[in-house]
């Protein structure tokens, strides 16, 4: 079984390093829906494949994934919402690991919107 | 419809957080002597009225207001019912609730229970400011996380730094595979 000693241990090796974790407002922050309509959809994986990107590639002082609720866009799930500070929030439709993939290299690290996956290109009547 | 007994556990446990529950907990017992696979989570949150707890497994009822339909609960209802199962729920205004689902294991119309690691660690990770105890056992082995035990150890330091979160998972995983010796049902 796994013990808790390890945990201590990370504590400690942790200590030493002080980092200080960056303001909230300074974040970009990476929301996915995570109600029912979300979780049927797929969300876990896109949220799992986020937040795993995050801290392979040490965004975590840059941008924090977070999960949310029902945005009540069901029929679009699962739903990401970029927010970045000073600029319009983007909405990405119908996620999955793969295009998080790309969202995550093109938009949250290149800087450019992945426009085919956004709610404004999609035909809503 | 989800396809994860865990897809239910992690749905129907995030109701707990949003009625500001500070502490869940989630058992996943696996009898296979018994044919059974039984599902318990338990919260201290604000609870329901005896009106709003008849209304619950009703897919046409829900608390919110960003859609008419709430179908959260007859999702797994319907999971555990379908295989000749169970379903319950037991609410207390003020006090808390508690969802029971039983499974029978051999059923052929029984869901897979899914990556339950990454349910529970996904609950204990975005939900800090809750504290989770999480039961696994299959048949007569058994191993408890309990998330207070975590924060007594790591005081200020968040469950979403990469170290603890690696670690929160490695716990599942090692203590799982202990207990199940890697069964997947």
């Amino acid at each position: 079984m796994k013990s808790l000693e390890e945990l201590k241990a990370i504590r400690e090796r942790m200590q030493s390093q002080v980092s200080l974790r960056g303001e909230d407002h300074n974040h970009i922050r990476v929301v996915v829906g995570m109600a029912t309509c979300g979780i049927a959809s797929g969300a876990r994986p896109v949220l799992t494949t986020l937040s795993n990107l995050v801290q392979e590639k040490n965004l975590t002082d840059k941008i924090a994934v977070t999960q949310t609720g029902c945005i009540g866009l069901c029929q679009y799930e699962p739903i990401v919402e970029v927010i970045e500070p000073g600029k319009d929030k983007v909405t990405y439709i119908k996620m999955t690991p793969e295009k998080a993939e790309e969202v995550m290299e093109r938009h949250l690290i290149g800087g450019h919107v992945v426009e085919n996956y956004t709610l404004s290109s999609a035909n809503i009547k | 419809m989800m396809t994860e007994i865990s897809l239910n556990i992690l749905d129907v446990a995030e109701n707990s957080t949003k009625a500001k529950a500070s502490l869940v907990t989630i058992s996943v017992e696996a009898d296979f002597p018994a044919d059974l696979l039984t599902v318990v989570i338990k919260d201290n949150g604000c609870g329901m009225t005896p009106d709003e707890v008849e209304r619950v497994t009703d897919p046409f009822f829900t608390s919110r207001t960003t859609r008419k339909v709430g179908l959260g609960v007859p999702f797994f209802k319907y999971a555990a019912e379908s295989t000749g199962g169970s379903f319950s729920i037991e609410s207390k205004k003020d006090v808390g609730t508690t969802v029971t689902a039983t499974f029978i294991l051999s059923h052929i119309d029984r869901m897979p229970l899914g990556d339950i690691n990454t349910t529970i660690h996904t609950l204990v990770v975005y939900h800090p400011e809750t504290d989770f105890i999480y039961h696994y056992r299959y048949n007569d082995k058994s191993f408890t996380m309990d998330t207070r035990e975590f924060k007594e150890i790591l005081g200020d330091i968040p469950f979403d730094t990469p170290e603890i979160s690696a670690y929160i998972m490695d716990f599942l995983n090692e203590n799982k595979l202990e207990t199940d010796g890697g069964a997947v049902y």
